[in-house]
């Protein structure tokens, strides 16, 4: 265990990923993530790594695909214009079983949209982004702490699942500092990567890294294998925080960033009398759709706060299922919602209902 | 008795899906070849293309990864700088290298990344039914230029070999055909000095093939011969354009 460092959350998402044991890094310039590439820079080749400012983000990914099929552990960061030229190669990635690392630092859309922070990429990360039926495992850290922990487990994940894993904060998260420690993860236990494409040495038959199969009924029963293994991670991997839920008469979901300010406006709330919880996705996928459910057996009204027009808000309305009232408060383009909106909106669900 | 003439051993024993004239059979069988002259099939990684080669990933013994169309060249240098003591070869059509990859193309030629690339310019797109390509000759009839390629609206061929040689990480970039047996004979030995280059680390290779494709271009495998010969070679003069290896011919 390691002592706290002050650290900024791209330049300890880069660090927690070179402890992570990852050794290739292939970006393109873009903000608010640039200082990932930094700090790569500076670090790899003194480590023996590789750090490789691509051409455009279309090559960066497909040079992740190249080095994830020859079994290296591999990572790119991007922001969400980027993301969109990557939506190809992450497509091919989970279409050949490749492990990887994608970090989206999301800022405001659509098109070049702004530079500050966002979380309207919830339905490219979440539902696709990509062609084809295929997921990531999507993982939304609220602190610098948490980015670092999740993005070293992010890499065991995708060696684990043999899939992409996409870590996304905000510009928030990317560019605030906070006090960090490094070393507390233990790895999981992970198989040998016989399957990758790095020399058959004499000694095996060639492996093949592809996403091409002609034959309908074979393509089929590849995807049907691969939503198995989906099944099982929604299963097992979930990760969620529960805050001040037990009493809750309203329960907030909201995740990154916007989730800290929720927990603000749940402070004020509670000291007004009015009991708010916040469940918090940490996972995005697989959503942590069976606790929102759960709770809406007793809970009757919960609201989806996001840094969105409302994403998130439809995998809480399809968890809750009409057995409760689900509103949606959110900024966009780019504006952080504060507490005293939250709060605001709460009140107006509260009295409209009490009406 | 003696076998006089066998499959080399980094050409897959199955059957290949090329149309008859189609010259990526001569090629494959000369990069395989090559594979086996230089010992290196077990520490080869091969990529494919998006194209007629699409299927190259089963005709190769040695490791193979088949990628999104244009993009070899991004795949290959995540290959080599994972593996950077391994041999990769990316295996391109011209829609593949000149087209949609052109911006991978020529950054993989800038950062000279040990590589090598065979590059088919059929001047057609092939599998998805003879359409322009980027090095489709000026009048030629394709399905997407039914009244001939119009330079005034359709603009000129792009001669890779020239473009690629004027870029410092280029080790060899040379332009061959396998149209009859001398240039057969040359066009292996180019093969073979590009992925020698490479293991010298002297750079990124290329060996651009002038190569024949009768079904789209509507002609019988001897009629195509004859069409390369009298129009392709012209537009695409044969020749080393650029070479860094030691005691390299002028030429």
């Amino acid at each position: 265990m390691s002592e706290k460092v002050l650290m900024k959350g791209n330049e300890a998402l880069a660090e927690a990923a070179i402890q992570a044991g990852c050794r290739l890094f292939f970006g393109y310039p873009i903000t608010p993530q640039t200082e990932v590439s930094a700090y790569m820079a500076k670090k790899m080749p003194k480590i023996g790594g590789t750090f490789l400012q691509a051409e455009s983000e279309v090559a960066a990914i497909n040079m992740v695909y190249g080095a994830a099929g020859a079994g290296a552990r591999v990572m790119t960061s991007s922001s969400s214009p980027g993301i969109s030229l990557k939506a190809e190669g992450i497509s091919y990635i989970a279409g050949a079983d490749l492990p990887c690392v994608i970090c989206n630092i999301v800022r405001g859309g659509p098109g070049l949209g702004g530079i500050q922070p966002a979380q309207s990429d919830y339905f490219q990360a979440t539902k696709g982004g990509g062609h084809g039926d295929y997921k990531l495992i999507v993982l939304a850290p609220s602190g610098i702490q948490e980015l670092v922990n999740l993005t070293v487990e992010a890499f065991d994940l995708a060696d684990a699942y043999r899939m992409p894993v996409m870590i996304m904060g905000d510009g928030m998260l990317g560019q605030m500092m906070e006090p960090v420690a490094f070393g507390s993860y233990t790895p999981r236990k992970l198989e040998e990567k016989t399957w990758a494409a790095n020399g058959t040495a004499g000694k095996r038959k060639h492996n093949v890294i592809n996403s091409l199969y002609i034959q309908p009924d074979e393509l089929e029963n590849l995807v049907v294998a691969r939503y198995k293994k989906y099944s099982e991670i929604e299963r097992t991997e979930v990760k969620l925080e529960e805050y001040m839920c037990s009493d809750a008469e309203i329960i907030m979901v909201s995740y990154g960033t916007t989730a800290r300010i929720v927990k603000s406006a749940i402070k004020i709330l509670r000291e007004k009398g009015v009991k708010a919880g916040l469940i918090r996705p940490i996972t995005l996928w697989p959503f942590p759709g069976k606790t929102i459910s759960q709770y809406a057996d007793r809970v009757k009204n919960f609201l989806a706060v996001e840094m969105s027009m409302g994403q998130m808000v439809e995998d809480v309305r399809l968890a809750v299922n009409g057995e409760a009232d689900v509103a949606f408060f959110g900024r966009t383009g780019g504006v952080v919602p504060s507490p005293a909106e939250v709060v605001a909106k709460v009140e107006s669900i509260l009295g409209g209902a009490a009406k | 008795m003696t076998k006089v003439f066998q499959k080399p051993h980094a050409l897959c024993d199955v059957p290949l899906h090329y149309c008859p004239g189609c010259s990526h059979g001569i090629v494959h069988r000369l990069v395989a070849e090559v594979i086996d002259e230089l010992g290196i099939e077990g520490s080869t990684i091969g990529v494919a293309p998006v194209g007629c080669a699409v299927f190259a990933y089963n005709y190769f013994e040695c490791d193979m990864q088949e990628a999104a169309h244009g993009r070899a060249p991004a795949v290959a240098t995540g290959i080599k700088r994972a593996l950077p003591d391994k041999v990769v070869f990316t295996y391109q059509g011209d829609g593949d290298l000149a087209a949609i990859g052109t911006a991978e193309t020529v950054h993989i030629a800038t950062r000279g990344e040990k590589v090598t690339t065979i590059f088919i310019n059929n001047a057609i797109y092939g599998m998805t039914g003879g359409q322009m390509a980027p090095t489709t000759l000026p009048g030629q009839i394709t399905q997407t230029t039914p009244y001939g390629r119009d330079v005034s609206t359709q603009g000129y061929p792009v001669r890779v070999c020239e473009m690629l040689s004027t870029l410092d990480g280029v080790a060899l970039a040379a332009r061959v055909a396998v149209n009859n047996i001398k240039n057969i004979k040359a066009a292996k030995a180019a093969v073979k000095k590009a992925f020698e280059y490479q293991i010298q680390g002297l750079g990124y290779s290329i060996v651009e093939v002038v190569s024949s494709c009768p079904t789209n271009w509507g002609l019988s495998p001897k009629e195509a011969v004859k069409w390369l010969e009298d129009n392709m070679l012209a537009y695409y003069p044969l020749g080393v354009y650029k070479d860094k290896g030691e005691g390299a011919d002028a030429k």
